[in-house]
């Protein structure tokens, strides 16, 4: 009885003595560092954000979204052909991008003898492409839609194959870290039941990677959606006064609008060019937003 | 439904030959299911379902296991006991074909079933796994629900089904499982306890109405309750199925099989790699009360593993 008490009031002693190492200088003055880091980023970005907020707020109109550009009237200019050639080429890039890109990760995952060297090649590269100048893609995507033989430039499937081009290693090796997520047993699961490779591939491991698949992809659009250097490089118009109306047509895109018209003399111009760029921030945030919403809805533990 | 479609044909379960069921008992009452006769067998299986002939298994250099000998009888519960590290996983899923999966994995000797060589050329390992079902240490239910997680092997081997729900109910009955979840078919599987996720998956295993039931551990992520349970019904399931277990638990084997084989590892002497082998494979009143092998003497004992 007291030969406990006494070993308990030891370690207490001992537990209390001198101060944490949490708190000496050294970890004090690294904590320090990172906080500063950190602060000193969003501050910026804020700062960013708040000037051109307010440098545009005069033309947070419906004028902005709905009207052509105009040099004539540069306070009633507006971005609609921007914004919807904007959405066009995205959405052609989806629809270009996403079933190559899971394709391929499930080839790459689920199908493909990961001892064989030209298997390990194309994953090496894979992950050279998505560090890959997006200006390149462009130049990629100017030969390839002279190979098939169109001359027309700036048109919205040249656009399109730019920038599915440029998010390809992004969904790809996204979809395969949500394809790698599932856990082993649900395949083996499924294999041993009689089922075959694509049976068990089709049936159990894509449904439930969607979530993943899907946030992935979305943040790669997101991406996509701010590119003006491959559009510049595919010949795409900045100045379009009309609405996009099919994969053959012209279009011209927000961040080329944008640029166009930060690069002009007109003041009204410039403030309209802010307005828009909170336009274009708003777009980017909304595509962020679904896919964390999709993935917090989705999200499975095993 | 043979391995290679037009070439054999092999009892199938219940279906082809009928087994002996002597004293099965009366079906209905549970307290009656839960009791199982005594049995006495004849010293290697008469009539072997499934056999393992010099089998040996490599992972790339590694030699996994070594030249194992095993005999599987119909209606019998084979166990395979012993350390970890001794092979007996890897022998179960050679049985069916699952260490397929595993990259430089690469099996010498022959597992044969019904006569038929399964690691033979033409032989398709997916047709095998239809009559060769496995159960696994971790239950795996499918994200779906508790209906389509029965339906799913049916589906996907093409099995001609008149009445899905009917088969799914027999399949939660065999399972001990029915009067649980008839309520909550559509729900998901997920909200099952781990017991019942077990026992789902035997219920989905058996509805593709296999000839052999491979468990790998079943119980060893399971509380008492939920383990008795599961060894209740493997004692029912030895009716209709041959039932082949690994398991670490000794007491399992001892209260549920009707032969053992014991396995040890033996350590390289120049890699220290360790090669599983079968050291001794008898009926399982016998590895118990009068084992021939001193390792296995001293295993049982708790000399040593």
């Amino acid at each position: 009885m007291s030969a406990a008490y006494a070993t308990a009031a030891r370690e207490t002693v001992t537990l209390s003595a001198g101060r944490s190492r949490d708190k000496d200088l050294r970890s004090l003055v690294f904590l320090g560092a990172l906080w500063f880091s950190l602060l000193f980023g969003i501050l910026v970005l804020l700062v960013l954000i708040l000037t051109t907020a307010v440098k545009g707020a005069p033309r947070f109109d419906m004028a902005l979204l709905t009207d052509y550009s105009s040099q004539l009237f540069p306070e009633r200019t507006g971005f609609r052909a921007g914004i919807l050639g904007s959405v066009w080429v995205m959405l052609a890039t989806a629809a270009l991008a996403v079933p190559l890109g899971i394709a391929a990760a499930l080839h790459l995952e689920e199908f493909a003898d990961g001892q064989k060297w030209w298997n390990r090649f194309i994953e090496v590269n894979l992950q050279n492409l998505a560090a890959v100048p997006s200006i390149v893609y462009g130049l990629l995507a100017v030969a390839f839609v002279e190979l098939v033989g169109i001359r027309e430039r700036g048109l919205v499937i040249s656009g399109a194959i730019a920038l599915a081009l440029l998010i390809l290693p992004v969904i790809i090796i996204t979809t395969r870290e949500a394809v790698r997520a599932v856990p082993r047993e649900i395949r083996e699961g499924s294999l041993a039941l009689g089922a075959t490779q694509w049976q068990t591939t089709w049936r159990q491991t894509l449904p439930a990677a969607v979530p993943g698949i899907a946030t992935g992809t979305i943040l790669g659009l997101s991406r996509a959606i701010g590119e003006a250097a491959p559009l510049l490089m595919i010949g795409t118009a900045t100045a379009i006064r009309f609405d996009p109306n099919g994969l053959m047509s012209q279009f011209t895109a927000l961040p080329l609008q944008i640029y166009s018209s930060t690069s002009q003399s007109q003041e009204a111009l410039q403030v309209a060019a802010s307005a828009a760029i909170i336009v274009l921030l708003v777009m980017i945030l909304a595509l962020n937003g679904l896919a964390i919403y999709i993935r917090n809805k989705f999200q499975r533990t095993w | 439904m043979s391995l290679r479609p037009g070439t054999f044909t092999v009892p199938q379960g219940t279906g082809g030959v009928a087994p002996p069921v002597p004293s099965s008992p009366t079906p209905g009452r549970l307290e009656e299911v839960t009791e199982h006769e005594e049995r006495t067998l004849p010293d290697l299986p008469p009539d072997p379902v499934m056999e393992a002939l010099d089998l040996n298994v490599f992972y790339g250099d590694f030699h996994a296991v070594h030249k194992v000998n095993l005999a599987f009888g119909r209606n019998e519960i084979t166990a395979l006991i012993g350390p970890s590290g001794c092979g007996k996983s890897t022998v179960l899923r050679c049985l069916n074909r699952m260490n397929d999966l595993v990259p430089g994995a690469r099996v010498e000797g022959e597992v044969t079933y019904h006569g038929q060589d399964i690691y033979a050329k033409h032989v398709d390992p997916i047709a095998v796994r239809t009559h060769i079902g496995m159960v696994f240490q971790k239950p795996n239910p499918f994200p779906k629900s508790i209906y389509d997680n029965i339906a799913y092997g049916p589906r996907v081997t093409g099995m001609k089904v008149d009445d899905m729900d009917a088969l799914v109910e027999r399949s939660l009955r065999h399972a001990a499982l029915w009067d649980e979840v008839k309520d909550k078919l559509k729900q998901s599987a997920y909200g099952l306890s781990g017991g019942q996720q077990q026992r789902l998956c035997i219920a989905r295993t058996i509805a593709t109405q296999p000839d052999v039931i491979l468990m790998d551990e079943p119980c060893s992520a399971l509380d008492p309750i939920a383990t008795a349970r599961i060894e209740d019904l493997m004692l029912s399931l030895r009716e209709e199925y041959t039932i082949i277990i690994v398991t670490h638990n000794m007491q399992q084997a001892a209260r549920v099989s009707d032969r053992t084989a014991f396995f040890t590892a033996m350590p390289d002497e120049t890699t220290g790699n360790r090669t599983g082998l079968l050291v001794e494979f008898n009926q399982t009143a016998k590895i118990f009360s009068n084992p021939s092998d001193p390792r296995t003497e001293d295993y049982i004992s708790g000399r040593f593993g």
